[in-house]
């Protein structure tokens, strides 16, 4: 029940972040969703994408070097308090989440998101206990093809 | 074949070539003192600014009655080759000569070094002790990755390890994917590179998924720049093979002046053919064995161009206690620093190699590393450019800034100042095929 996330280390210099997606697109390997951490000097890309080895493999073939964690997928209301219900599980159950990113992907009323936590099998039990929708990753993946 | 990880553990080799190695010490110190009484009236009466500064200090050959005596003999410094440029030194009439080589100079002239056969054949006969020394014998498959030109690196270890009696492949440096096609079809067994390069090398096979374990190559023969123990280790555990250093200047011979053995325990100097001081760099005094110091070697039985007393720059101890490995030559500590590659920022001594030594600590650097030195105002400003790797990736910012400031702190425990330290991605500093240049000093005036 866990997506592979790939995380890259960019220098937070121009057309830095272009070069990976640039040997993605040509290697035809679609981004499904990203998110950037940004400090003063440096930057790290996290992506999902479909064929996580086949994209780590070209990436690190290309010179980056690419990290590997599970994150968790879930599938909430895109609506006011959707966020907020999640946080409350979460908190309930004492799971702390690292990061998270949100997208809509357009099926009307929904909305993604993806968490990072320390134990992520205990938070999707909490999740899952807690009615939430806790995505399996090759099932949304084929589904958002 | 050799397990990954488990390095073969290389018996001393014996050949006839290596005899001297193990001359009784008081043949030894005869054998220097003749050569040394010889060489010297040879660069006294052929060449004159030798000459010159003996008479300055009124010393003459024969007031060498014992090796210590060479202390009363002038240095020769690394600007006498540039202003004698190109042939002032030389003490063989020019049809006796047949080979020369320079060395790029990195400032100004370039400083030029000739070879008579004799003196070709007595530098076959060194690098080939060297190679047997680290545990290489006849037969042997040679990746010769040190460049052939005029640097000396590339033709000293080919003809040593063809007089060894060992396969030698003169692929010289450069072409890393030919480097690694070659060390895998033709089954090498032994590699002379630089230590940054083989590093390098390993990176690049590691990506090309080479099986790189199941490879024969079972020893490594470094050198050309100052590399640390640590390194010397992360080689070791990273390639399975035996890391061997080995030390050499193209105004002594090339490579060939010294040489680890199987005990990896400080290089011994081919006493027989060079012979080795320690001297206070700032006021010139001889000091003990034992002591650190600046190196100077005397060429003993060179002809073409006799080096007397020269000064090397290394810093280095002559280690007093007998090898374990049964050979009678002394040994130097492995070369760590130079006083030319040292810097000074903010009244501390840096050299490059306690940088390396820090990034070494921390757990999953590699030694890659450029050092900026800048100046903010009046204040002089060192950034170390680390590269990040694999092994150390965090997903968060947290975790990179943890990691930057790991390896502020071994640098400030090292050196003993806090400097900046930049994370760069993968490959992305210059790697050298021949020295690495990781010093860019960038202060005016």
């Amino acid at each position: 029940m866990k997506f592979k996330q790939l995380s890259l280390f960019l220098e937070n210099q121009p057309a830095h972040l272009k070069q990976p997606c640039r040997i993605l697109a040509e290697a035809g390997i679609d981004i499904r969703t990203l998110s950037l951490a940004d400090a003063d000097q440096f930057g790290i890309l996290r992506l999902i994408v479909a064929d996580w080895e086949r994209a780590k493999h070209v990436l690190e073939e290309a010179g980056c070097a690419v990290r590997v964690d599970e994150v968790v997928g879930l599938e909430v209301a895109d609506e006011c308090g959707g966020m907020a219900h999640v946080l409350e599980v979460l908190e309930q159950g004492g799971h702390n989440v690292l990061y998270t990113y949100a997208f809509t992907f357009g099926e009307a009323g929904r909305a993604v998101l993806f968490m990072r936590f320390e134990d992520p099998d205990a938070a999707i039990a909490a999740l899952q206990a807690g009615q939430i929708h806790v995505l399996d990753p090759v099932r949304w993946l084929k589904r958002t093809e | 074949m050799h397990q990954p990880g488990t390095p073969t553990q290389e018996q001393p080799t014996f050949l006839p070539r290596s005899a001297p190695d193990y001359l009784p010490e008081p043949q030894l110190r005869e054998l220097q003192l003749t050569r040394l009484q010889a060489i010297v009236t040879r660069a006294y009466e052929r060449v004159p600014l030798f000459r010159e500064r003996c008479e300055q200090r009124g010393v003459q050959p024969s007031d060498l009655r014992q090796l210590a005596d060479i202390q009363h003999l002038p240095f020769t410094v690394k600007n006498d080759l540039r202003d004698t440029y190109p042939f002032g030194l030389f003490a063989s009439p020019r049809e006796e000569i047949v080979r020369l080589h320079a060395s790029s100079g990195t400032t100004g002239k370039p400083i030029v070094v000739a070879y008579t056969q004799d003196d070709l054949d007595v530098w076959s006969e060194v690098m080939s002790r060297t190679f047997a020394a680290c545990g290489v014998h006849a037969g042997d498959m040679v990746q010769n990755a040190f460049g052939y030109g005029l640097f000396t690196g590339g033709l000293g270890a080919h003809y040593g390890a063809e007089e060894l009696g060992a396969t030698v492949i003169p692929i010289s440096g450069g072409n890393t994917e030919r480097q690694m096609m070659v060390m895998r079809d033709f089954g090498v067994t032994a590699l002379c590179a630089t230590p940054s390069y083989f590093l390098h090398l390993l990176e690049r096979a590691r990506e090309a998924d080479i099986d790189w374990p199941n490879l024969p190559l079972r020893v490594g023969i470094f050198g050309a720049e100052p590399w640390t123990e640590a390194m010397r280790q992360r080689i070791e555990q990273e390639s399975g093979i035996r890391a061997y250093d080995i030390y050499g200047l193209s105004e002594i011979i090339g490579p060939g002046v010294g040489s680890e053995c199987c005990a990896q325990d400080g290089l011994h100097i081919f006493e027989d053919h060079f012979y080795p001081e320690i001297i206070d760099p700032e006021s010139g005094a001889p000091l003990p064995d034992g002591e650190e110091g600046e190196l100077v070697l005397t060429t003993l039985s060179k002809q073409a161009m006799p080096m007397i007393r020269y000064r090397t720059r290394d810093l280095t101890t002559i280690i007093p206690e007998r090898c374990r490995c049964g050979r009678t030559l002394r040994r130097i500590q492995r070369i760590g620093r130079r006083s030319d590659d040292m810097f000074i920022i903010r009244g501390v001594n840096v050299f490059p190699a306690q940088v390396e030594t820090a990034l070494l600590q921390v757990e999953g650097t590699l030694p890659h590393y450029q050092i900026t030195l800048s100046r903010k105002g009046s204040l002089d400003q060192m950034e170390v450019a680390v590269e990040v790797t694999e092994a150390v990736l965090s997903d968060t910012v947290g975790g990179m800034e943890a990691l930057q400031k790991q390896v502020a702190d071994a640098l400030e425990h090292i050196i003993g100042l806090r400097v900046g330290v930049r994370l760069v991605e993968p490959q992305s500093l210059p790697r050298s095929e021949g020295k690495a240049k990781r010093v860019f000093d960038n202060r005016e005036g």
